[in-house]
């Protein structure tokens, strides 16, 4: 394993909502109504099943309630012993699962207050990443304008599995605004389950869901390049959150390759997808799904021909590695500098 | 690609005999619809002409994405005496077989009866392109091997039709597409894992098809490329599908092909799965093995298109995590995203993995002499 250093910055970060009932404060009468009267149960995703070994490593759970609900826990588990400046708190409540736009906007909004109010304002390490309802676009940019006036919000996040692909025109408006106001976006590992979680249709397990993230992550490049984001929004950073490092390269000599088959199809994506993910993209660390051979990762990254492209996380309370474990072997010391400290600030203006 | 290609795939290189190679995946095509029409029963030639083919897409003739050249084939693989390109057994031979000493050739016929949603008609005209790869192909250029192409989404047909051609020395392999109802690990395709395990067959999974759900996990994207690049997405999720199915560990003798979705992917996916395998066995107990040994042991890949890193000897890297002895050339012939024999290996490879790539191990996969 190569050595920690003081003062990373952790990209990935899960605190729980406990219950739905916990947003009750934090919805206005109508809504709060609507809750109780109609009996709506907390909304868990299946992409992270409670009791699933993924979703907590044993000693990150908590003897009852749910993984990454408390906040003495999170610091014990992860800020202190990391000796972390700074953790971007990405919340994985299923509010991304409901289809009425303005249930889904009345839930985000609660969700970005009770996050700044039982996290933010508790901890001054956190950061938080604000939660969209991408039934509207509308709604969407609003919310990302109302809370961005904190400035302890650093990032928009949203989930790899959605309604559309993710570089769909219709959904420029929440780009322009993240752009705009500093903002990355943080996509995220989850579906909304809006569509089959493969390409090739519904699997039978959580784990084929779990491990069809890289694939999403991927379909989901190649949207966001070829619809020419990033030639309309040169400034926008995005993040694959959990997303698996060990495909981009392979991926990336893919997609290359058809680019310069099919580029008269998109005459705007005015530069190479490889020099497009450079500038523009970055990538949490873990999980890191490659072996645990020096050799192996010293290869990988080489491939990527870039010291920039990946942020430091721990996917906090997710299981991906044991003990202080967090940065594979192999990684030389000046490598961890970038992930852990340079890369995180170069992505995040709002971080300080 | 034939933009770059064009000028010299007419004629055999002056300079040297060409070592022999073997062609994976070859497309074969018919010259006019009526050609299939000897092997079918009147009921499906009236059908065809009434109601046409309804696949799992709403395009009653092409496809739903554009393709980048007509019939996403060369300009230059155009037949002289007509039709589409791939439809001419002597043009092919000319512009392929020949100048390229291909030893073997493996068919795949595409736009046939996979995909389709009336399942009695995928299974006649399944049935009608087999026959149809012995007359047209196969009983006149003996380098040439068929696949036994199968009604995907009823295993017990398509059983049925593996079985009556198993033992028939024009066939090498049962040909199934990537997209499909459901993932290809499903029980409802296991009949045909069966069959092809008896048989004795390997099972090759060519990219495309239509199966009605999304080419993303996120809905339909807007362009031809995100297709052809999500066809290895669609391969990645249909090769997860069928090894935490359980599909390797049941079948223990059946082997799979991997045609046209690249194989870059394969260590990335390989190394994934074993350590969500590590957290989540419970979930799979059927799944015996680290997912990377079914893979390792049952798989193969054929090569085009290959991925293409800015610098080629990168994929060494990639080559040596899958083995060397797992790669099968293809130039997927007379497609638009050809790969050039003579053109995919970067200099530095030994002769020995040289010869595995272009010829023996497909032949050894395939049981050529």
């Amino acid at each position: 394993m190569a050595s920690l250093i003081a003062g990373g910055v952790d990209c990935d970060v899960h605190p729980a909502v406990p219950h739905l009932t916990s947003l009750l404060p934090y919805l206005n009468d109508y809504w709060r109504d609507q809750v109780t009267t109609r009996g709506m149960v907390d909304l868990i995703s299946q992409s992270y099943p409670q009791n699933s070994p993924i979703t907590a490593r044993p000693d990150w759970r908590p003897e009852s309630g749910k993984p990454g609900e408390s906040l003495a826990d999170m610091q014990r588990h992860v800020l202190d012993p990391f000796q972390l400046s700074h953790a971007i708190c990405n919340p994985l409540y299923g509010v991304q699962m409901v289809f009425s736009e303005d249930l889904q906007a009345a839930f985000c909004r609660a969700l970005n207050d009770w996050l700044v109010k039982e996290w933010l304002d508790r901890d001054p390490r956190l950061r938080g990443s604000i939660v969209i309802p991408t039934q509207s676009v509308e709604k969407a940019v609003a919310e990302i304008e109302r809370c961005a006036a904190d400035r302890r919000f650093v990032q928009v996040l949203m989930l790899v599995m959605g309604d559309t692909p993710l570089g769909k025109r219709a959904l420029w408006p929440i780009y322009e605004a993240a752009e705009r106001l500093e903002l990355p976006i943080g996509i995220h590992a989850g579906s909304a389950y809006h569509n089959p979680p493969t390409a090739v249709g519904w699997g039978s397990y959580h784990i084929e869901d779990y491990a069809g993230q890289a694939q999403a992550f991927q379909t989901q490049l190649t949207s966001l390049i070829v619809e020419g984001v990033f030639a309309k929004y040169p400034r926008l950073k995005m993040v694959m959150l959990e997303s698996g490092v060990s495909w981009i390269s392979p991926f990336l000599w893919r997609l290359h390759k058809f680019w310069r088959g099919v580029r008269m199809e998109t005459p705007w994506v005015d530069r190479a997808p490889l020099d497009i993910v450079r500038s523009n993209i970055r990538f949490s660390l873990q999980p890191f799904d490659a072996p645990p051979d020096e050799t192996t990762l010293i290869r990988l990254f080489d491939h990527m021909q870039s010291d920039e492209l990946v942020v430091f996380s721990t996917d906090y309370p997710h299981w991906q590695f044991d003990g202080q474990e967090a940065l594979p072997a192999g990684l030389t010391p000046d490598l961890v500098r970038k992930i852990m400290i340079d890369n995180p600030h170069a992505t995040y203006p709002r971080l300080t | 690609m034939n933009i770059q290609f064009r000028e010299s795939s007419e004629a055999a290189s002056p300079l040297t005999v060409k070592t022999a190679i073997a062609d994976c995946d070859i497309h074969p095509a018919r010259a006019t619809r009526a050609e299939l029409y000897p092997y079918l029963a009147k009921r499906w030639q009236h059908h065809l002409e009434v109601y046409g083919v309804h696949a799992y897409q709403g395009m009653m003739e092409g496809p739903p994405y554009p393709k980048a050249q007509p019939n996403a084939s060369r300009r230059d693989a155009y037949p002289p005496e007509g039709g589409p390109q791939g439809s001419s057994l002597s043009f092919m031979q000319k512009q392929l077989l020949d100048p390229h000493n291909v030893q073997l050739g493996v068919l795949n016929p595409l736009n046939t009866g996979q995909g389709i949603r009336n399942h009695e008609l995928s299974a006649a005209l399944c049935s009608a392109i087999n026959d149809w790869q012995i007359d047209k192909w196969t009983s006149k250029d003996k380098r040439l091997k068929a696949s036994i192409v199968v009604g995907n989404e009823d295993g017990l047909s398509a059983a049925a039709e593996i079985r009556e051609r198993a033992g028939d020395k024009n066939f090498v392999q049962v040909l199934l597409l990537s997209r499909n109802v459901e993932p290809l690990g499903q029980r409802r395709y296991w009949p045909i894992y069966q069959a092809a395990e008896e048989a004795g067959l390997p099972v090759g999974v060519h990219a495309f098809g239509f199966g009605g759900n999304p080419i993303t996990p996120s809905g339909w994207p807007s362009y031809y490329i995100e297709e052809m690049v999500g066809h290895s997405q669609c391969q990645q999720s249909a090769l997860a599908s069928l090894v935490l199915e359980g599909v390797f560990e049941r079948f223990p003798k059946l082997k799979m092909v991997m045609i046209e979705a690249g194989f870059g992917w394969a260590p990335s996916l390989a190394w994934r799965l074993d350590k969500v395998w590590q957290r989540l066995r419970s979930e799979v107990p059927h799944v015996k093995r680290p997912p990377s040994e079914y893979i390792r042991e049952q798989v193969w890949w054929t090569t085009q298109p290959m991925e293409d890193p800015e610098r080629r000897e990168d994929l060494f890297d990639v080559i040596k995590w899958i083995g060397w002895d797992r790669l099968l050339f293809a130039t997927d012939y007379p497609h638009w995203d050809y790969d050039e024999p003579s053109r995919v290996l970067p200099a530095g490879v030994s002769d020995d993995n040289r010869e595995a790539f272009y010829l023996g191990n497909a032949k050894k996969l395939y049981g050529i002499a």
